[in-house]
């Protein structure tokens, strides 16, 4: 089978690549783009670990086709800072010690600007139940949800 | 594997008719990806619905919603008008997975995976809604509760595809509730459903009632006894009793690791009844 042709936009670069049907997005952000800061845990959209936005939606990246990619804006981890400058979240992460081996912060950081864009201030409840879909297995989840509701007091200009 | 996106539903049900009994039609992808990956299925064909502008829609007309098979969860959530109609469909809806999960699992997939405890099948079943199904013979509508035979067994046929469900309009003084058990507060799968749909007179009687169950049968059940339990009553106490021992009398649930038969049968009526009591608060409550 001929590889698919896919064209799509990945942290605001125009990228093209070729597939296969059954590559995950995941597949090919690691494989074929070699944007190794999406972490495969369970490749069965339990630990959250590939968390990449698409369109605007939080989505496991193991969970989508490569294929499925065609036309739409894609943002992983490394889109996340500006250069050198680190994302607020990414700097309260580091501050609060929210991670340990560090396999599932980029898809905790993704998941978490995405629910930063949409609720800037969130309760407690609120974010961790949006981080439910992303699992750690070290640091117990509070110095996490500690680093997120400081970034978003942060960014609010407390 | 071949993948195919397009853009018409004649598209899709050309593909699907020609791909043969392995042909798969991607939504959302949550379950068929997984799937794939665990070697469950290996099909040759896999048509991806998404690039079908009817399948992405909510609409709403005369009262009457029609949502797209394909629309996420996190759309349908952020829906004020679907909301503000079939609270229990949304929420029910809104109760599957993670926020990753939510960003793609769509209704047609959470009902075609055809799992007895899908959350959203028992809320579908009890707001009466239909599906539209396009295949090679054109379109064709049947209740919600006919899609499913058994787990993992479906009545549509070769080449056939779910587009949208459709709802009902919504009378005066009613709405749905849905409720499920789980041992913890998310992200698991349902022990046990209930879907509840109320309308009631001005009077405060209740004039129709479904009760539907999911965790309890080998498909998603709709209990008519226990509806007729509760029409041309209030509700009381001894209306819900006798509507959540007609539930409980239902269930054919199995024993598994979430559930033995007789802790579902018992929690079937009692979720009704609480599921009941919310969706009667809220019909009381829309105008």
């Amino acid at each position: 089978m001929a590889k698919a042709h896919v064209t799509t936009t990945v942290n605001g670069d125009a990228v093209e690549f070729l597939c296969d049907a059954e590559q995950t997005l995941l597949d090919v952000l690691r494989d074929e783009l070699y944007l190794t800061g999406s972490k495969e845990g369970c490749a069965s959209g339990d630990c959250g670990a590939c968390s990449v936005i698409a369109d605007g939606r939080l989505v496991c990246a193991c969970l989508m086709l490569g294929v499925e990619a065609e036309g739409l804006a894609i943002e992983t981890i490394e889109g996340m800072a500006d250069g050198d400058q680190l994302h607020p979240l990414q700097t309260k992460f580091l501050e609060h010690a929210a991670l340990q081996c560090g396999v599932c912060t980029p898809g905790f950081l993704v998941a978490a600007k995405s629910l930063l864009e949409r609720n800037p201030d969130p309760t407690e409840i609120e974010v961790r139940y949006w981080l439910a879909g992303n699992l750690c297995r070290c640091t117990g989840y509070d110095k996490i949800v500690r680093a997120v509701l400081d970034t978003a007091e942060e960014m609010r200009g407390g | 594997m071949r993948y195919e996106a397009p853009e018409s539903v004649e598209g899709a049900v050309a593909l699907l008719a020609g791909g043969g009994p392995r042909g798969r039609v991607l939504a959302g992808g949550t379950d068929l990806l997984v799937q794939l990956r665990a070697g469950m299925v290996a099909p040759e064909l896999v048509v991806d619905i998404k690039r079908i502008a009817e399948t992405r829609k909510i609409r709403e007309a005369d009262g009457k919603l029609v949502i797209g098979a394909a629309v996420s969860g996190a759309e349908l959530g952020e829906h004020a008008v679907a909301k503000a109609l079939w609270p229990g469909v949304v929420e029910s809806t809104e109760l599957i997975g993670s926020t990753q999960i939510q960003g793609r699992a769509s209704l047609a997939g959470n009902l075609c995976n055809a799992s007895p405890a899908a959350d959203t099948v028992p809320a579908l079943v009890a707001a009466a809604a239909t599906c539209k199904i396009a295949g090679p013979n054109g379109v064709r509508r049947i209740p919600v509760e006919d899609v499913c035979t058994g787990p993992g067994q479906l009545s549509l046929g070769d080449g056939e595809f779910v587009v949208a469900f459709e709802f009902p309009k919504r009378p005066p003084r009613s709405a749905d509730a849905y409720l499920r058990f789980i041992p913890r507060t998310e992200m698991d799968i349902a022990v046990v459903g209930a879907g509840v749909n109320l309308a009631f007179d001005d009077g405060g009687r209740c004039v129709a009632a479904r009760v539907a169950l999911g965790a309890v049968a080998p498909t998603v059940i709709l209990v008519e006894e226990a509806g007729q339990a509760l029409v041309g009553t209030t509700c009381d106490a001894a209306a819900l009793q006798e509507m959540a021992a007609a539930a409980s009398a239902a269930c054919r649930p199995i024993d598994d690791k979430r559930g033995t038969v007789e802790y579902r049968t018992k929690v079937a009526g009692v979720l009704a009844t609480r599921a009941a009591g919310i969706a009667a608060q809220r019909a009381k409550e829309s105008r």
